[in-house]
């Protein structure tokens, strides 16, 4: 692996998003939404359940998580379809540049957006309701990184099926990532799932995490067995989805679509 | 003589069914432009996209400074360069910074350096800063170009560079090319199916039918060799599926 030349793609995004002011707005606009949404919505519960006092906290803590997951995937496929948009996939590909590279350079890209976006939820989140992620404590930050895997994984998975077949697999690029959050148990413990869910559910690192996170909430007490049990998963899948990648790519090479690919 | 630069031996490529490039061999020599001619659907972009490996053959050999491309393709790709009208450069982001990106990607030393040379050369100074989705298609071609030099390449793939570009500015991008190539002897791949270009251009051609050649040598000796007035004649008579 080079350094420099993840360092080249690194570059190439950060220039287009300091020089493209709808594109920076991007990163903030659907955090900033969402959260507006969510907390008020929240707020007017609790307005009239008051025996519900985690709520606020469960459904913002929720929404805050699962944001990062959808960012950090949408970090991956966004960028990757920013070069096929531009058409300069064939420029890139045409270098020395290995297909691992690639990758890193797509999670660095989205690491940085996250971030920003993390940072700037929970900074909203703490103004406009008072709910300061981080006291459900800084034992926070590993979930956050678990799901964060996670995204990427599902991210890389994505932009192999736009390799594969193209343009009119780019709403995957929006919508995959959804399509685990039932699964998640992000709004709702797993053991309100349908069994057949439930078994689904226990393969799904980010169901972990948001277990984890209400374990928090409700006994303060730190859920170890989760956090292993997640990360563990989220190897298997980020090492099945680079692989997954790596097979497209040969495939996608063999059929001559590399050329093809945004036509 | 000198070791080829690209050696190529029976080279075929299916698309499903369809033969896309027959058992083509040939061999390109240090500091030879050889151009590829040939009508659309020829197979020419499919050549040189095996030859960056960026389409798998599937079968025949192509060695590139003696090495096996499928083994040795990061290795080689790092002395060689790609440039096709069809492809452009990050569209937001400015020529110098574009550049940068590519400079960065091959590792070049001194890229500051390396940049001002390219931007004095192709005489794109006066719009350094200037964004590329702002540039018309021939300043695109220019910038193209100068990606692919920035790696200081001993080999160049130009897949028909000067497609999108009035006569002019074509005219004068061959201009440039040569004398890149005499000045730092560079090999390149030139496509195109504009005869006259090509006569002009390559010191050698291949004439390329549906995937297969079917004629190759010096521009003169091809066109004699189909006893015809110049390039243009002989396309046209192969192209109408005529008899040579
Ligand atoms: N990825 C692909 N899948 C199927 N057919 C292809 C693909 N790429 C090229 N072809 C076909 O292969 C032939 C050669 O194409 P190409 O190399 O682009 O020709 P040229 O560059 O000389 O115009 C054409 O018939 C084209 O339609
Ligand atoms: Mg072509």
């Amino acid at each position: 692996m080079s350094l420099h030349r993840i360092i080249a793609l690194f570059m190439r995004h950060i220039y287009l998003y300091r020089r493209s002011l709808p594109r920076l707005m991007e990163i903030f606009y659907w955090p900033f939404l969402d959260l507006l949404l969510w907390g008020f919505i929240s707020l007017y519960l609790v307005r009239y359940r008051e025996n519900l006092p985690n709520f606020v906290a469960f459904l913002l803590g929720a929404l805050i998580l699962w944001d990062i997951l959808f960012r950090s995937q949408q970090g991956i496929s966004v960028s990757f379809l920013e070069d096929i948009w531009a058409r300069n996939f064939l420029n890139i590909f045409a270098s020395p540049l290995k297909p691992l590279e690639y990758v890193v350079s797509l999670m660095l890209v989205s690491s940085v957006k996250i971030i920003i976006a993390g940072t700037i939820m929970s900074l909203l989140a703490w103004l406009l309701y008072s709910f300061n992620i981080f006291l459900l404590g800084i034992s926070l930050l590993p979930f956050i990184l678990s799901l964060v895997i996670l995204g990427w994984a599902i991210g890389i998975i994505t932009i192999s099926l736009i390799l594969r077949f193209g343009q009119q697999a780019e709403v995957l690029a929006w919508g995959l990532a959804l399509l685990f959050q039932p699964v998640s148990a992000v709004f709702y413990p797993v053991s309100v799932l349908p069994p057949a869910l439930q078994a689904i559910a226990r393969f799904i690192p980010a169901s972990y995490v948001f277990e984890g996170m209400r374990g928090i909430i409700h006994t303060g007490s730190f859920p170890h067995h989760e956090l292993i049990q997640s990360f563990a998963l989220d190897t298997a899948y980020i090492g099945v989805a680079f692989l997954f990648f790596c097979l497209v790519m040969k495939t996608v090479k063999k059929r001559g679509l590399l050329a093809k690919i945004g036509e | 003589m000198a070791d080829p630069i690209v050696e190529v031996t029976r080279l075929t490529k299916f698309f499903k069914t369809l033969k896309a490039v027959d058992e083509v061999s040939f061999r390109l020599e240090p500091g030879e432009i050889l151009g590829f001619l040939g009508p659309n659907g020829a197979g020419k972009t499919t050549i040189i996209h095996m030859l960056l490996g960026l389409t798998t053959p599937t079968s025949g050999s192509i060695k590139v400074f003696g090495l096996d491309l499928e083994k040795h393709r990061s290795e080689i790709l790092q002395q060689a360069n790609f440039s096709s009208t069809y492809v452009s450069m990050p569209y937001s982001l400015t020529v110098k910074e574009s550049l940068e990106v590519f400079a960065w990607l091959y590792d070049v030393r001194r890229k500051e350096e390396k940049i001002s040379e390219l931007l004095r050369i192709f005489e794109m100074e006066g719009i350094r800063n200037k964004e590329v989705r702002h540039l018309s298609s021939g300043l695109i071609t220019r910038l193209n170009l100068a990606k692919a030099l920035i790696n200081s390449p001993k080999v160049l793939f130009l897949d028909e560079p000067t497609a999108s570009l009035d006569p002019d500015i074509a005219d004068k991008t061959r201009t440039l090319l040569r004398r890149i190539k005499k000045e730092r002897g560079i090999s390149i791949i030139y496509t195109s199916h504009n005869m006259k270009e090509m006569e002009e251009i390559s010191d050698r051609i291949i004439f390329l039918h549906k995937g297969r050649i079917i004629a190759s040598g010096k521009p003169a000796d091809v066109v004699q060799s189909f006893r015809r007035q110049n390039l243009e004649e002989v396309f046209l008579q192969l192209a109408r599926g005529e008899k040579a």
